[in-house]
């Protein structure tokens, strides 16, 4: 989230798209509804099915799964055709103004390509796609927005074929409804005005799901909602602390606090990772400090510049998301490459896209170690009730884990939260937690390595395990630390040795410093709890809340900085005042000669009117301007293009499917393969999704009896119209069935699913929770049986929200 | 003063939190269910099950509504339960129908009588092996409400539809609600529980008629034929050798006269 | 529409419902008596597991560390008080017989788990993880170093502690592990 949860009571609309905040994340119906009492603002849902959050919603317009690029191309048409932007911030705060080269052409010219594609490398070549610069490489900009070839005339040409009719023809949702919903949020754009959209994994689940997010930030720089209260682009994200693992990088392609893991074709030496990895401008020119920081983390005295602080200890890559991304890295278990797999607390077997080619992999590896905290599909997956034990020669280690009240710890929320959570519970038996036991098993590791050596031992045997188990020592090295005494140029000490850091602007890139996620630093310093006690900062809980816009700032600590709204220099005009009083977050104080206000500046503090760069608010990006134009790999302003499996033919081109994006096919045409489905076998669109009384892959909820009383096992919902078609009565048992798989759940059939006409043509949509298996209390066919190995462009995330199946009556 | 509980289906989301709350501080168990076609579960209120969402469907024109509503005891003024009482078990404290479980016999009148099936049986095996069936149903956390504390469902709802006050303040409360609903698109907007049985505890913000919820439009007190039942209710469950019969009057009596301070009686 | 039987869980669970302590005063009907709360409800403040609003919850235990009762934490600004379903069950998250309190083995071709203690499964556990990097590592590609193993992938988790997530991946990486994941991803 750019925001904060609270921060959504300030918002005059709210619009969630591909999320359902009433099941998911039921806490922001509290401050939703107070934007809702307070403010008088609408909340709109758009969405395939009519969810719990529609039910409470103003508006509900229904989406069919997979078009969204084509709504938010019809919202963007809707805002620039109507001068409904917000001119002042887009012309300062965004690359509107930024010239493109002039040998650019779009899918309005190229039938659904842009320029540069490579049919055989399934690629762009991106060089017409680079700014117009002066002799000194400064970006050539018009400002009057009027040049054919600024990205705001290329993007009015690229969405003028996103007509309301056009909408309606994709999507499949009724115009008036569509013009409903663009005229209620298109007037967020007023500058007093802001609004927020609220979006989940039923945007990024798809093969354009990048592009899906890129479409919601357009949208939020042209109404100039971004780094304001009550706007802002807001993830809702889907686990306690999916954004701690990802902000610590349990993930291939990056290491802790989103710097590149080194890759074997681009960085061969320390030398080379900085010199490529460090942009000329904008706030990561700091990444060496942060970079070198980690390795003396890691690997503490032994780290020195003599050896390039241990760089070489950390293992590279050779390749992308079609080598290392979960789809990829469950191939590379298929077919014998991976042997081990090691799982903290995650299920597969249930989770995982083509769930039985999953499954099946599993059976391939040598061994498998699982800390978990109870049995799960993928624990047991040996003994499923459809494979033969003896078959399977997988050695399996369940290690019980202590859950989140049985062990101390810190998780993320979405909105960049860091909280504290002491230990408030025995767990069960001999379970520990994770840290406990990964002690041990490190531990062992070493006493190995130094009995018998092995591979590269010294990586392991020189990494600085010093804090062992103990949760202090493990929380002060994320923090960072100084390694030895510094003085300024003066002589005066800035730093001891051993003592924390403040914060990420103390560090250093010649070993004096260590830090374990620089954007972290600070938040196990001591600070102040609102009412002059000094606290750590992720465990204070101070009441107080200047400006009443639900910042609290002194409650738990917002990385970075304890910042609660990023890019919040945009709460400011171009002159750095407010837009409006009951919206001011931070300001330029031209008496004191710096920023003030209610929350942590996102820009350098004393950089004032009249000073270079005043307007350039986003200061992780060299040309300090957001990117309405981004480079991204399937292009750089999003395209609709159909799903992998898609019911019609791609109205807005010839090009049906997004060209990079690649089509696995290992064992395609065998009951357990990389098979894709066609509308003429498989008619009906469906998506999956969660629900309130179940958490993800059900290792959480679904042994739970009073979650399970409440959802006790798996369904399809469907309309009463396709119910029809099919002779199927509520209640039913009923099999669905796509081109990996088919699993047999109950039909319930409602209203609140309605077939769309789509190219004229009428499509069903169906829908399926995903959470069960057949372990637990709450059981039942695992919906991603049926969903397809494919990914999107850039991510790699699997489409799990649009594919197709087609359903019968179980006999 | 009186306190009741505002319900403000408007708001509510259906996500079942006060379900599981109430089943969380009341230490209820949960049952064995199936999915039956609908969100819906368990299928009906029980001896362990004390407040549930009921999940209701409307087509109105090319609109479609989920209506919420969250069953359980009223609380009523002029309940039920207590007139059928053969023992006294049931009686009001405040505006809270408690049943005794000391002194409830199991006799099921109640839960016949109870124009909302809010009143159940629940069968248990004691620790010592012996069968015992009584009636439960929702106590709105008495004893929380007693320490200052809100009903457990009250507490735990995010949406902010279920609050918990001074029954004139929930009244004016839900009456500018159903103002607000009516002036923006709800003409149907209208409160529930106000009159009804002499007043409910439960006081329900609808956004459509009753029975578009599943609620009854007037709700009936039951036939009260009170002596007969008492005796029926004793010699069914053969405790007339175990319970001093005085006592059984006494606390009968007791509930009666409390029943008139209150000024109840049917509308 | 099928109606369901409904065998009602309570048998033997060993749950006492309804258990309302009666007013230590026999009352007056004037004055409404004040009934003792059946059980605590607690101080221990944490922070819910299950979504990314980071709800704050307030827990008590029994004398031997089980909850008994979990609910919101009123003082909390992202929730004050209020939870959904799944926060309110943690108490059965913990206490639950289902969880995992031993370790477990399964033997290649076994049909079923043997327990195990620690003390015999972590020297079996670094054993596999060494063995198996040992005989998959790579130095150099095309003359680069590399040092990885493509031979072990680690996956998990989101529901883990950012300590718990620092420590596997400053592990995995040390081991020059190369396939790492996780529900991030997915």
């Amino acid at each position: 989230m750019t925001n904060q949860w609270r921060d959504l009571k300030n918002a005059d609309a709210v619009l969630v798209c591909g999320a359902n905040p009433a099941e998911n994340h039921p806490a922001s119906m509290y401050h939703i509804n107070k934007a809702r009492d307070e403010r008088g603002a609408k909340l709109i849902v758009v969405d395939p099915r009519f969810t719990r959050t529609a039910s409470t919603a103003e508006i509900y317009a229904p989406i069919r799964s997979g078009t969204d690029i084509a709504f938010y191309g019809g919202l963007m048409n809707y805002i620039l055709e109507n001068s409904l932007y917000h001119e002042e911030y887009v012309v300062n705060y965004t690359n509107a103004s930024f010239m493109i080269n002039e040998g650019f052409q779009g899918p309005a010219e190229l039938d659904g390509y842009f320029s540069g594609f490579d049919v055989a490398a399934q690629s762009y070549d991106k060089s017409t796609w680079a700014h117009q610069t002066d002799d000194e490489g400064n970006i050539l900009r018009d400002e009057t927005l009027q040049d054919p070839n600024c990205v705001f005339q290329l993007l009015k040409k690229h969405y003028a074929r996103y007509t309301t009719d056009m909408v309606e023809q994709v999507c499949g949702m009724p115009r008036d409804k569509f013009l409903e919903v663009a005229q209620v949020f298109a007037a967020t754009g007023a500058p007093e005005k802001t609004g927020t959209i609220l979006y989940a994994m039923g945007q990024t689940q798809h093969t354009v799901g990048t592009q899906n997010v890129r479409c919601m930030a357009m949208i939020q720089l042209l109404l100039g909602n971004t780094g304001r209260p009550g706007g802002g682009v807001n993830a809702l994200r889907g686990e306690s602390n999916v954004q701690g693992s990802t902000d610590m990088a349990i993930l291939y392609h990056i290491i802790p606090a989103y710097m590149a893991t080194p890759n074997a074709a681009k960085h061969k030496d320390l030398a080379e990772y900085l010199e490529k990895e460090t942009p000329s401008g904008g706030y990561w020119v700091n990444k060496p400090k942060f970079l070198i920081s980690l390795l003396k983390a890691w690997w503490g005295e032994n780290a020195t510049s003599r050896n390039d602080f241990c760089f070489d200890y950390m293992g590279k890559i050779s390749g992308g998301i079609n080598s290392y991304a979960w789809i990829a890295l469950f191939h590379a278990i298929y077919d014998g490459t991976i042997k081990g797999l090691w799982i903290m607390g995650q299920n597969p077997a249930v989770g995982g896209p083509n769930a039985r080619f999953e499954r099946k992999a599993l059976e391939k590896l040598e061994w498998m170690v699982v800390q978990e905290i109870a049995p799960t599909a993928t624990t047991d997956f040996w003994r499923a009730p459809d494979v033969d034990p003896a078959s399977i020669q997988t050695e399996v280690f369940l290690l019980p884990a202590a859950d989140a009240m049985e062990k101390e710890g810190t998780i993320v929320t979405s909105g960049r939260l860091l909280q504290y959570r002491p230990k408030v519970a025995v767990p069960p038996g001999v379970a520990m937690g994770d840290i406990e036991m990964m002690d041990l098993i490190y531990r062992e590791l070493r006493r190995l390595y130094e009995a018998e050596g092995g591979a590269l031992p010294e990586a392991v045997l020189e990494l600085n395990w010093s804090h062992g188990a103990d949760f202090e020592k493990i929380c002060q090295e994320i923090n960072g630390y100084w390694t030895q005494d510094v003085t300024d140029d003066d002589g005066n000490v800035v730093g001891k040795a051993g003592e924390m850091v403040v914060n990420f602007t103390k560090l250093r890139d010649d070993g004096s410093t260590a830090c374990g996620n620089w954007l972290y630093s600070g938040y196990w310093y001591p600070a102040d709890d609102g009412d002059g006690n000094m606290v750590t900062a992720s465990k204070r809980r101070g009441q107080k809340d200047p400006g009443d816009l639900g910042m609290y700032p002194y409650w738990g600590f917002s990385w970075p900085v304890n910042r609660r709204i990023i890019y919040n220099r945009c709460s400011a005009d171009s002159n750095g005042n407010p837009w409006s009083e009951d919206k001011a977050l931070i300001w330029w104080d031209a008496a004191e000669g710096k920023w003030t206000g209610y929350d942590v500046p996102d820009f350098s503090k004393t950089k004032g009117p009249g000073d270079a760069g005043f307007t350039d608010a986003f200061i992780m990006l060299p040309e300090g301007k957001s990117r309405i134009f981004a480079v991204r790999n399937e292009g750089p302003f999003p395209e609709h293009y159909e799903p992998l499996e898609s019911p019609t033919t791609n109205p807005l081109s010839s090009v049906q499917f997004n060209p990079v994006v690649k089509k696995w096919d290992v064992d395609s045409g065998q009951d357990v393969g990389d098979n894709v489905g066609t509308a003429d076998e498989f008619p009906i669109v469906c998506s999956t999704y969660r629900l309130v009384e179940h958490w993800q892959a059900g290792g959480m909820s679904v042994w739970l009896p009073w979650l399970a009383e409440a959802q006790p096992e798996t369904f399809v919902e469907m309309s009463p119209e396709l119910a029809e078609e099919k002779r199927i009565s509520n209640g039913d048992r009923v099999i669905v069935s796509s081109a990996r798989g088919e699993i047999e759940v109950v039909a319930v059939v409602t209203p609140r699913f309605k077939p769309f006409t789509v190219n004229g043509k009428t499509v069903h949509q169906v829908g399926i929770p995903w959470h069960f298996s057949w372990q637990g209390l709450a059981k039942g066919g695992t919906a991603n049986f049926l969903t397809p190995h494919v990914g999107d462009g850039n991510t790699g995330i699997p489409e799990y929200k649009a594919f197709l199946v087609d359903i019968r009556k179980a006999v | 003063m009186a306190r009741a509980m505002l319900i403000d289906e408007s708001r509510c989301m259906g996500c079942r939190g006060c379900q599981v709350a109430c089943k969380q501080w009341n230490d209820n168990p949960a049952e064995e269910t199936e999915n039956w076609g609908t969100y819906e579960n368990p299928p009906e209120l029980s001896g362990i099950t004390w407040t549930k969402i009921k999940f209701n469907e409307k087509v109105v024109g090319d609109q479609v509504k989920w209506l919420f509503l969250k069953q359980g005891c009223m609380h009523c003024t002029n309940a039920s339960c207590e007139s059928v009482c053969p023992t006294g078990a049931i009686r009001h404290y405040g505006e809270t129908v408690i049943v005794d479980q000391e002194w409830c016999i199991g006799c099921g009148y109640c839960v016949s009588a109870c124009p909302f099936d809010a009143v159940h049986s629940l069968h248990e095996v004691t620790g010592g092996g012996e069968e015992k069936a009584t009636a439960r149903k929702c106590t709105l956390c008495i004893d929380r409400t007693s320490n200052g504390l809100t009903p457990a469902c009250v507490k735990t709802c995010p949406a902010t539809a279920l609050d918990w006050g001074d029954r004139g303040e929930m009244l004016a409360k839900g009456n500018a609600r159903v103002a607000a609903l009516q002036a923006n698109g709800h003409p149907k907007a209208r409160l529930y529980g106000e009159r009804e049985l002499a007043g409910l505890h439960r006081l329900y913000v609808l956004v459509d008629e009753p029975s578009a919820y599943g609620l009854p439009e007037s709700p009936q007190h039951a036939t009260t034929n009170l002596l007969g039942q008492w005796l029926g209710g004793i010699i069914t469950a053969g405790v007339l050798a175990a319970v001093p019969f005085w006592l059984l009057f006494k606390r009968q009596r007791a509930a009666e006269a409390k029943e008139e301070t209150s000024g109840g009686g049917e509308q | 529409m099928r109606r369901i039987s409904r065998r009602q869980f309570l048998m033997g669970s060993g749950v006492s419902t309804g258990a309302l302590l009666l007013p230590p005063v026999v009352p007056g009907f004037q004055q409404v008596p004040t009934f003792p709360l059946h059980k605590k409800v607690g101080e221990s403040r944490t922070i819910c597991p299950y979504c990314s609003c980071g709800c704050g919850l307030l827990i008590a235990t029994d004398e031997s560390g089980h909850i008994i009762n979990s609910e919101g934490d009123p003082d909390h600004p992202n929730n004050r008080g209020a939870l959904d379903p799944k926060s309110i069950s943690v108490r059965q998250l913990s206490t639950s017989p289902h969880r995992q309190g031993k370790v477990l083995h399964r033997a290649p071709g076994a049909s079923a788990w043997e327990e195990m203690t620690w003390e015999d499964a972590i020297p079996l556990v670094a054993r596999r993880v060494k063995d198996t990097r040992d005989a998959t590592f790579e130095t150099t590609e095309d003359g680069v170093t590399v040092n990885r193993t493509n031979g072990i992938a680690f996956i998990g988790g989101a529901a883990n502690n950012d300590e718990d997530c620092y420590i596997a991946i400053k592990l995995a990486r040390a081991l020059g592990l190369v396939y790492i994941e996780h529900q991030a991803r997915i």
